[in-house]
């Protein structure tokens, strides 16, 4: 199957990235180095393409009930302009999709925004227009993936950047805020700017229409380019979870308590997992992630064995790199939860070597 | 983009180099494979007075997105590593040929030199 290409797909190659497959997009990896472009979104502003994110919008009476009954959160506690962060589940409380909702403002004509990771746009597209008709719901459903451009500009210089692009009023956007602004530059583009993002940093990311992506991309010629190399280097450092990789729910299937998302999960409202949820959330979990830093020389990654002690396999690796903030070896996965606590020395296999390492709380780097 | 291809060492496919200074072989990578693995973070050397056989892997250097193994361009006993890769792996990517090397071989035999890509060939397979 043909890779979906992100609209800018030219003008990154252009700008002399190399490019990876994933979830089916042919996306920037790195541009310069993966190691510069970390530290500028640690120390100034970086700019990532994230159009390969799912765009799905909800409209209609009944849009609220169907957000509600298909994410792990309360969005009835969303007021128009806002946003929060939750887990789509399945019956059995299996963790789907990780997701950011956005109540859109009043002046959008959609009610609510959904991003759900990359290929997972039609899956999704086809859960809420399913759930809608099985319970007779009246909401309009659209896909706006292939319609749509995102841009996350993360870095303590992002918010800057953004008020140069959009003007004033997005200066005072709070966290999980959202609101549509016009593109000074062209006077008539209109985006959905929201302070959100994954790298653990400030910053704000861009929703426009695929049209006005050269314009939206423009604006922040003062951001470096980022590709998917520097997001997953800044997203282990922060703690944050990769679809597909941290979570799978068939490679690697997870609950929300398990993942660590448990705060993402109301279950005084009505959900499809709920009921599983709140006998999980009773049990309590066999399993943590956690994360952990080598003590002994080698990179962790993806798959490696976690042993303990007496070598026997208690867990895997699911993210890892060399943190290039901290110049350490880093890692997360799970474990069962006699070894999870911080402090605990366990050892990851590389290459046939067991590897010391201590579990350590996330994230590996403060908040800013 | 060109690539530094020096004219005094010859080179394996697999992007390593070997460099002949009185009697002993130098070896590293290529700048070629540094610039294709990007940053890197970690390099993994045998031991002092280890036996390396032609082609073998003699150990691993892992950037922020790959691993790869080494191998050796000639047999023989190594007679140092660049210890100092240890602390500054981004040397490969500073100075693939120069402070970058990654050891130093006794060979069992300087004839297998000549079975070596020559610069113009390994030029060709990167250009």
């Amino acid at each position: 199957m043909a890779l979906r290409k992100p609209p800018l797909r030219e003008a990154h190659a252009e700008r002399g990235a190399t490019f990876t497959e994933f979830g089916g997009w042919d996306m920037p990896v790195e541009f310069d180095s993966i190691r510069a472009e970390h530290s500028a979104v640690r120390e100034a502003a970086g700019i990532f393409d994230v159009s390969h994110m799912g765009q799905i919008e909800v409209t209609g009476p009944d849009s609220e009930t169907l957000m509600q009954r298909l994410t792990s959160n309360d969005v009835s506690a969303l007021d128009p302009g806002e946003a929060q962060y939750g887990v789509i589940t399945d019956e059995d409380g299996i963790i789907l999709d990780d997701t950011v909702t956005y109540c859109l403002p009043e002046s959008h004509p959609a009610d609510y925004l959904f991003v759900p990771n990359a290929g997972h746009d039609e899956q999704m597209h086809g859960r809420w227009t399913g759930y809608r008709d099985d319970h007779d719901l009246d909401a309009v459903v659209e896909n706006a993936t292939d319609d749509t451009a995102m841009f996350a500009v993360q870095g303590p210089d992002a918010v800057g950047l953004a008020v140069e692009a959009f003007g004033g009023m997005v200066r005072d956007l709070s966290r999980f805020e959202a609101t549509l602004a016009t593109l000074e530059a062209t006077g008539e583009v209109e985006c959905l700017v929201a302070r959100t993002g994954y790298t653990g940093e400030d910053g704000v990311e861009v929703v426009c229409p695929a049209r006005a992506a050269a314009a939206v991309y423009d604006a922040f010629a003062d951001a470096e380019p980022c590709g998917l190399g520097a997001r997953d280097t800044l997203r282990i450092e922060a703690g944050f979870l990769l679809s597909g990789q941290d979570f799978d729910p068939e490679e690697n299937p997870r609950t929300p308590y398990e993942a660590g998302l448990g705060w993402t999960v109301k279950l005084d409202t009505e959900f499809v997992g709920r009921d599983a949820l709140e006998a999980a959330e009773a049990e309590g979990v066999d399993e943590k992630f956690v994360g952990f830093r080598l003590l002994d020389r080698g990179v962790p990654r993806h798959g490696y064995d976690i042993v303990n002690t007496e070598g026997t396999i208690v867990g895997e690796v699911t993210s890892g790199t060399m943190s290039p903030t901290l110049g350490e070896p880093v890692g997360m996965g799970y474990v069962p939860v006699e070894y999870a606590d911080p402090g605990t020395v366990v050892r990851v296999v590389v290459r046939g070597q067991q590897k010391r390492a201590r579990v350590q709380p996330l994230p590996f780097l403060d908040k800013p | 983009m060109t690539f530094d291809v020096p004219d005094d060492c010859g080179y394996l496919e697999t992007h390593e180099w070997a460099r002949e200074q009185d009697g002993l072989v130098r070896v590293g990578i290529t700048d070629f494979a540094q610039d294709e693995l990007g940053d890197v973070v970690f390099v993994e050397l045998p031991d002092e007075g280890d036996d390396l056989d032609a082609d073998a892997t003699f150990g691993v250097v892992e950037s922020i997105k790959a691993v790869s193994d080494l191998y050796s361009p000639v047999s023989g006993t190594v007679t140092a590593v660049n210890e100092e890769l240890f602390d500054r792996p981004e040397l490969v990517n500073e100075d693939p040929f120069g402070d970058g090397w990654m050891l130093e071989l006794d060979p069992a035999d300087l004839g297998e030199m000549e079975d070596l890509l020559s610069p113009e060939a390994y030029r060709e397979q990167t250009g």
